[in-house]
């Protein structure tokens, strides 16, 4: 057998689901493991430091995964080592790849979320109103530091040159099964693409009337999920449920769909689509009946980039 | 800032808003220099990233200007940006810029006079709202 591959992972500002996606492997990993040599994934799997992974010659990795945004100072120094010394690095899942759901941090400004976090919640017990400061001064003589909170959420391309992106919230695990085998056999797309079936979640959607060869109609109404159960095996768009599988990647098999749930765009937008939430607008307002429907809509914003804020061309709320 | 003057960008669709301008300045109807028109074959094209990227760009205020309901060209394609349009405004209020600062209307190709009364009021507009904060969102603001 040829020499194993060397992989390093990175949480950053993510929650651990990617993480959990790999696990979900289950008996496949069995198979996976003795060909990879993992250097670096604290603390899930292995019981490294940063200062072992900094130690490394650069280039020395071959292939870098990267989970999670970057919203703290540690996270954009972590992006920078990872792109040093992996020779492939890879965005993997929603939030390094688009900003993910902490992205929507960026309609906020970092004094309202401190405000939130830090004052205004129930739970919070905090009479001396003290707030993350980067350093601190314990009994005179001790110095202790943290991360800088940053004002905005970025997705890892605009730390670091990424050469492939992988979407999904986490990413689906019969899909990781798909991708890593290649991975590891060294077979890539195009650097800077996306690894991806190129389906849309629409295409694999059995609810989709397009391939029962009926026609789409016009939406009627604006629906919530709390309005009640969709109809079975009928479109949830056309039923007014405001999904976005039209634009984003059906790596996931439309998994969402199946059960009642719109997808939300976690996959990542379709190729071709730099803006997830300016198209998914363009493709759902292209379909309402009348107008006044767009009233009916909540928080569009969160609504149309709920993983992709800070990967959209404004990136944050400007004032 | 007393000598700033907007930079408004106009989509204007091939079959009426243009020809409105044509016929703008056949009938040598007076309208401000600020706008800058980008001719597009319907308005059903102008995708919601074209209105972003002015904005991003720079633009003070983004007008899109098409043919009146039932006069399309293309037989939809105005009402589907009209929708689409509704939508991306309520977003770029969401996001921080003035409502008024994106505006759609109908103009038709006999309209050239309207299309001038328009385009100076829109200029008034956006001169009373001020310029893009999207600059300062560049310096880090």
């Amino acid at each position: 057998m040829a020499d194993k591959v060397k992989l390093a992972y990175y949480l950053s500002g993510g929650c651990g689901g990617c993480d959990m996606a790999i696990i979900d492997l289950s008996e496949n990993l069995v198979d996976l493991l003795p060909r990879l040599d993992v250097v670096f994934w604290a603390p899930t799997v292995a019981d490294v430091k940063y200062r072992d992974l900094e130690g490394l010659p650069d280039k020395s990795i071959d292939v870098g995964l990267f989970s999670g945004m970057i919203r703290l100072s540690e996270q954009e120094h972590m992006a920078a080592i990872m792109r040093r010394k992996c020779r492939t690095l890879i965005a993997y899942g929603a939030c390094a790849a688009l900003g993910g759901i902490p992205g929507m941090g960026n309609m906020h400004s970092k004094e309202e979320i401190f405000q939130t976090a830090y004052f205004d919640t129930l739970s919070t017990d905090n009479p001396d109103g003290v707030i993350p400061q980067t350093r601190c001064l314990v009994d005179g003589k001790y110095e202790l530091t943290l991360p800088e909170f940053y004002r905005y959420v970025r997705p890892l391309q605009d730390v670091a040159e990424v050469d492939y992106f992988v979407g999904g919230c986490p990413p689906h695990h019969s899909f990781v099964a798909r991708v890593i085998p290649d991975i590891l056999g060294g077979s890539f797309p195009a650097p800077g693409s996306w690894i991806t079936s190129d389906k849309a979640v629409c295409a694999l959607c059995d609810r989709n009337p397009a391939v029962k060869g009926e026609e789409m109609k016009l939406i009627k109404t604006i629906k919530r999920t709390t309005d009640g159960p969709p109809e079975e095996g009928k479109c949830l768009l056309q039923q007014g449920y405001l999904c976005l599988g039209a634009v984003t990647q059906g790596d996931c098999g439309a998994l969402c769909p199946k059960v009642n749930i719109p997808c939300r765009g976690c996959g990542g937008p379709v190729p071709g689509v730099k803006d997830f939430g300016l198209r998914a607008i363009s493709a759902v307002a292209s379909l309402l009946e009348n107008e006044e429907l767009v009233d009916r809509i909540p928080s569009p914003v969160k609504l149309f980039y709920r993983y992709s804020l800070p990967a959209s061309m404004l990136g944050r709320k400007i004032k | 800032m007393s000598d700033w003057k907007p930079n408004i960008v106009v989509f204007a669709c091939n079959w009426c808003t243009y020809q409105g301008a044509d016929l703008a300045g056949i009938l040598r109807c007076d309208y401000p220099s600020t706008i800058s028109i980008i001719r597009v074959p319907c308005t059903g094209c102008v995708e919601p990233e074209f209105i972003v990227a002015a904005l991003k760009n720079g633009a003070d205020g983004v007008f899109v200007g098409g043919c009146h309901p039932g006069d399309c060209h293309y037989q939809e394609g105005n009402n589907k940006a009209a929708a689409r349009f509704k939508l991306l405004k309520t977003v770029l209020t969401e996001m921080g810029f003035e409502p008024d600062r994106v505006r759609m209307e109908w103009i038709s190709g006999s309209e050239g006079k309207r299309f001038a009364e328009t385009m100076t009021e829109f200029n008034e507009s956006i001169e009373r709202i001020g310029p893009n904060p999207i600059g300062r969102y560049i310096n880090g603001g």
